[in-house]
């Protein structure tokens, strides 16, 4: 096996501040940043803070940014980064530091409980619930999420902006009631909530969440967009503008 | 460095764990009114039940109007060499379609038959299509449709602590005791009632498919409270493992590349499954590759392929093929999918497997073969329990999930653990809640042992010995990757022994620095403990069964023994010492027998 070494600046520190450490590890075949990652904790300093579970791209935990690029640290292999500089590895800037490269993401699960839940209508005649897998192929593409954070780290709507967190939802939640919102069987109106809670405004379409996204998701094309036009139906249509104003009912259909 | 003090907190519920049976548990016991936690070591939703790929298995008999319970309780019996609790078994594969059936309530997206209902594909040792999936990620499926059920619950949710202790008052659960990785902080939970839901023990070997989470800590902490551990020895080496490159090896490769008609080959070319059809399946098992291929359409008239025997007979023949030198360039066999269907199907049917293998090997496998080899992948023995209730010997404790034993037996089939999860998490939370509820006088949590946990705890804070806690764990690893593999003897096993008692007395050793905070130093050296535990009670299980059978494969008895084919094994910790007896396989219910004798 060839081998060679390469160097890792890793930020060290906690919510109080912290520092870049240089590191040198032996590259092996094949070799990504977390393994790397493990390397330098089982030989070097043992109280490197690294997150992760699976190290096989299915559980989103290692994410971080490496060379300033927001990854899962499993999937990113060594040898794809350039080989003159050290190989950078930072925390996830949209959240808060616990300690090392691991990131306080709390914000996200609160932010998960104010999507309204799956509300399914009554059953088929049969006993059976019925979906053609045509209607599904949309919803499973968004059901490969992860829960990585990756998109909501990039988000320029939070990433260097604390204080919009309280108003929006972020590219995860986007896709989540997408999800439920295209579900065949979900009967819930998240309109309002869409528009309100998760601030879907905000959002002006760079697709910097698309491109991080280690599932291949097209969170801009096929969730946050569609999910504008719903809020543009509703909200800012002009015979709808108008049926309300002559009405007084909230809601055209 | 002082103790305490401690976060405390009541609850009646406590769960362990909050991968499938965790979750699916915790949401069981908050309806019924129990005041629940679920305590995991991770961040919810990245349990190690996320990396299940291929299916759920269950008769809803959607694919195949002639699948049933029975059947599916046959093959899971057979499957597992009829050492398996058949209690266990019969109502698992009775209860497992309206466990599906929940989840699809609950929001879960399964693929699609043409007539809209869940699509079922087929697997190893299930003779028909049983495994309801979402394409190859089936698993992160069921994780995240428990979550966001158990989300909107009356359920707090303990992320990234650890249990470190039961404790335990006058011969019953009392309550936990633990730490929150993020400060530090200890926890002590007060509580009658505890959910074991902390899954497998992957991590204790070198190659394997599970997370850094599988170090068997539930092993640990109910034998350590008394419970009754069952056929420990019982350890599934998954057929087809990632060997190359280096980084990968050991990850999963689903067993539906197979189930979707991938072959194995070796070096020659040659289909060599064929040539390792065990006596126990000829009768149901293809022994052309014309019947093979049409099994695929018409399962009324011919047999299955034989890469579709049960796991632990795939395994022993990879291994075979390697050790007779037809192995591939990396020490493993071909498995073929690309020429077996269009590029097309294979990244709709197992996108997974095409990206992880694009991502970590370079290789599209629409286009080459696979080259794989056996990785550790499951426990079947575990935690003794009840057949109906789920619960332990020791008062108080419950155990779902990969952790618990008896279902099995001595092999797993592939799809059975996902619906292991929901039957038996449901189970554990609902007489978990009940046994709480019921409980007039509450039990203690005994200060001393509270005291006496946390003092195990930061003692690696304290030493003078100066060993690294990850050179222990590799050392241990490499000991039983060698020794009690795929195939294990007295020599060898006995060598696992006195390598695991060198080890034990080096963990003694460990010396961590920095703070209790975020610190995975420290957080390995409490591992070590739960690995070393499931080391020595594996190896003395493996010492104790002279039969090779499922998962637990004698290179000094290569046969099936039918006296050992009636028996479990189980351990007890008895004054600080491992125990080991064995026990008659649970009697057989009289109308359940015939089930088993009926034949195609």
């Amino acid at each position: 096996m060839a081998t060679s070494d390469r160097n890792l600046r890793v930020w060290r520190g906690d919510a109080g501040g912290g520092e870049f450490h240089d590191y040198t590890v032996p590259v092996f075949e094949g070799m990504v940043v977390l393994d790397a990652l493990h390397h330098i904790q089982a030989t070097q300093a043992p109280d490197l803070a690294v997150r992760w579970n699976c190290k096989a791209g299915k559980c989103g935990s290692c994410s971080a940014e490496v060379n300033g690029r927001p990854c899962l640290t499993c999937m990113t292999a060594v040898e794809s980064l350039p080989a003159d500089n050290p190989v950078v590895v930072t925390p996830m800037r949209a959240f808060p530091v616990i300690r090392d490269l691991v990131t306080d993401v709390s914000w996200n699960y609160e932010k998960a409980k104010e999507v309204t839940p799956f509300t399914p209508g009554p059953k088929a005649a049969d006993g059976t619930r019925r979906m053609l897998q045509e209607d599904i192929d949309r919803v499973q593409e968004f059901r490969k999420c992860i829960e990585c954070f990756l998109c909501q780290d990039v988000c320029h709507v939070i990433r260097d902006h604390e204080e919009n967190k309280p108003k929006f939802a972020g590219p995860r939640f986007f896709v989540l009631l997408a999800s439920l919102e295209m579900h065949p069987l979900d009967t819930a109106d998240r309109t309002e909530q869409i528009k309100q809670d998760a601030g879907i405004g905000f959002c002006n379409i760079t697709k910097c969440c698309t491109e991080v996204c280690p599932e291949d998701i097209h969170i801009t094309d096929n969730a946050i967009i569609p999910l504008k036009e719903r809020i543009v139906d509703r909200y800012y249509d002009p015979v709808l503008w108008l049926w309300r104003k002559l009405t007084g009912k909230s809601s055209g259909s | 460095m002082a103790a305490g003090p401690y976060e405390t907190h009541d609850y009646d519920v406590v769960v362990i764990g909050a991968g499938g049976a965790g979750l699916r548990a915790a949401i069981e016991a908050a309806g019924q009114g129990a005041r629940t936690a679920i305590v995991c070591k991770s961040l919810l939703g990245k349990a190690h039940t996320v990396m299940a790929e291929g299916g759920i298995a269950a008769a809803l008999g959607t694919v195949w109007a002639e699948d049933n319970w029975s059947m599916h309780f046959r093959d899971t019996m057979r499957g597992g060499k009829l050492i398996n609790n058949p209690r266990m078994a019969e109502i698992f594969a009775r209860e497992a379609p309206e466990r599906v059936l929940e989840l699809e309530e609950w929001g879960a997206v399964f693929d699609r038959t043409n007539e809209g209902l869940i699509l079922q594909r087929d697997f190893g040792g299930h003779r028909y299509a049983r495994l309801a999936h979402v394409g190859d990620r089936t698993g992160l499926e069921l994780i995240r449709t428990l979550q966001y059920r158990l989300i909107y619950l009356n359920v707090d949710v303990f992320m990234e602590c650890t249990v470190t202790r039961l404790l335990t008052d006058g011969g019953r659960v009392g309550g936990a005791f633990g730490y929150r990785r993020a400060t530090g902080g200890l926890m002590v939970f007060r509580c009658p009632a505890v959910v074991l839901a902390t899954g497998g023990f992957g991590k204790v070997w070198k190659y394997t498919s599970m997370s850094w989470e599988s170090t068997g800590d539930g092993i640990a902490l109910a034998v350590d409270g008394g419970a009754e551990l069952i056929d420990a020895e019982m350890v599934q080496f998954h057929p087809t493992g990632m060997v190359w490159p280096p980084s990968a090896r050991g990850i999963l490769v689903t067993e539906g590349v197979r189930g979707d008609g991938g072959v194995l080959r070796n070096a020659e070319g040659k289909r060599f499954m064929f040539d390792h059809i065990p006596e126990f399946f000829r009768a149901e098992t293809a022994d052309t590759m014309e019947e093979a291929e049409r099994w695929r359409t018409d399962k009324k008239n011919n047999r299955r392929p034989p890469e579709l025997i049960p796991r632990d007979e795939v395994t022993r023949a990879i291994y075979a093929e390697v050790k007779a030198g037809r192995g591939s360039p990396h020490g493993g066999v071909f498995l073929d999918i690309a020429t077996r269907r269009s590029a097309e199907d294979i990244k709709k049917r197992l996108p997974s497997m095409y990206h992880q293998f694009k991502n970590l090997a370079g290789l599209d496998i629409t286009k080459e073969p696979m080259e794989v080899y056996p990785t550790c992948h499951y426990s079947m023995g575990g935690v003794r329990v009840d057949a109906d209730t789920a619960a332990s010997t020791l008062p108080g404790l419950y155990a779902a999930g990969e952790v618990a034993g008896g279902l099995h037996g001595a092999n797993r089939l592939g799809g059975n653990s996902l619906s292991d999860l929901v039957v038996f998490g449901r189970r554990a939370g609902l007489y978990a809640a009940q046994y709480a509820n019921a409980m007039t006088a509450r039990p203690a949590a005994d200060p001393i042992q509270v005291e006496d946990a946390a003092r195990m705890l930061l003692a690696p804070f304290e030493r003078s010995g100066n060993e690294n806690p990850y050179d222990i764990q590799r050392a241990l690893q490499e000991c039983m990757q060698e020794h009690v593999g795929i195939y294990r003897d007295e020599a060898g096993l006995k060598k696992a022994l006195d390598e695991i008692a060198v080890l034990k007395r080096r963990a003694q050793q460990v010396r961590v620095s920095g703070t209790t905070a975020y610190n995975p130093g420290y957080h390995l050296s409490r591992d070590l403990y739960s690995m070393l535990t499931v080391a020595e009670v594996v190896t003395r299980a493996a010492l104790e069964r002279k039969e090779t059978r499922g998962g637990h494969s004698r290179a000094d008895f290569p046969n099936v023994d039918p006296v050992w084919g009636k028996r479990n094994v189980i351990v007890k910790k008895v004054n600080g010492q491992f125990q080991l007896t064995n026990e008659p396989v649970p009697q057989m219910s009289t109308d359940l027998t015939p089930l088993l004798e009926e034949k195609r």
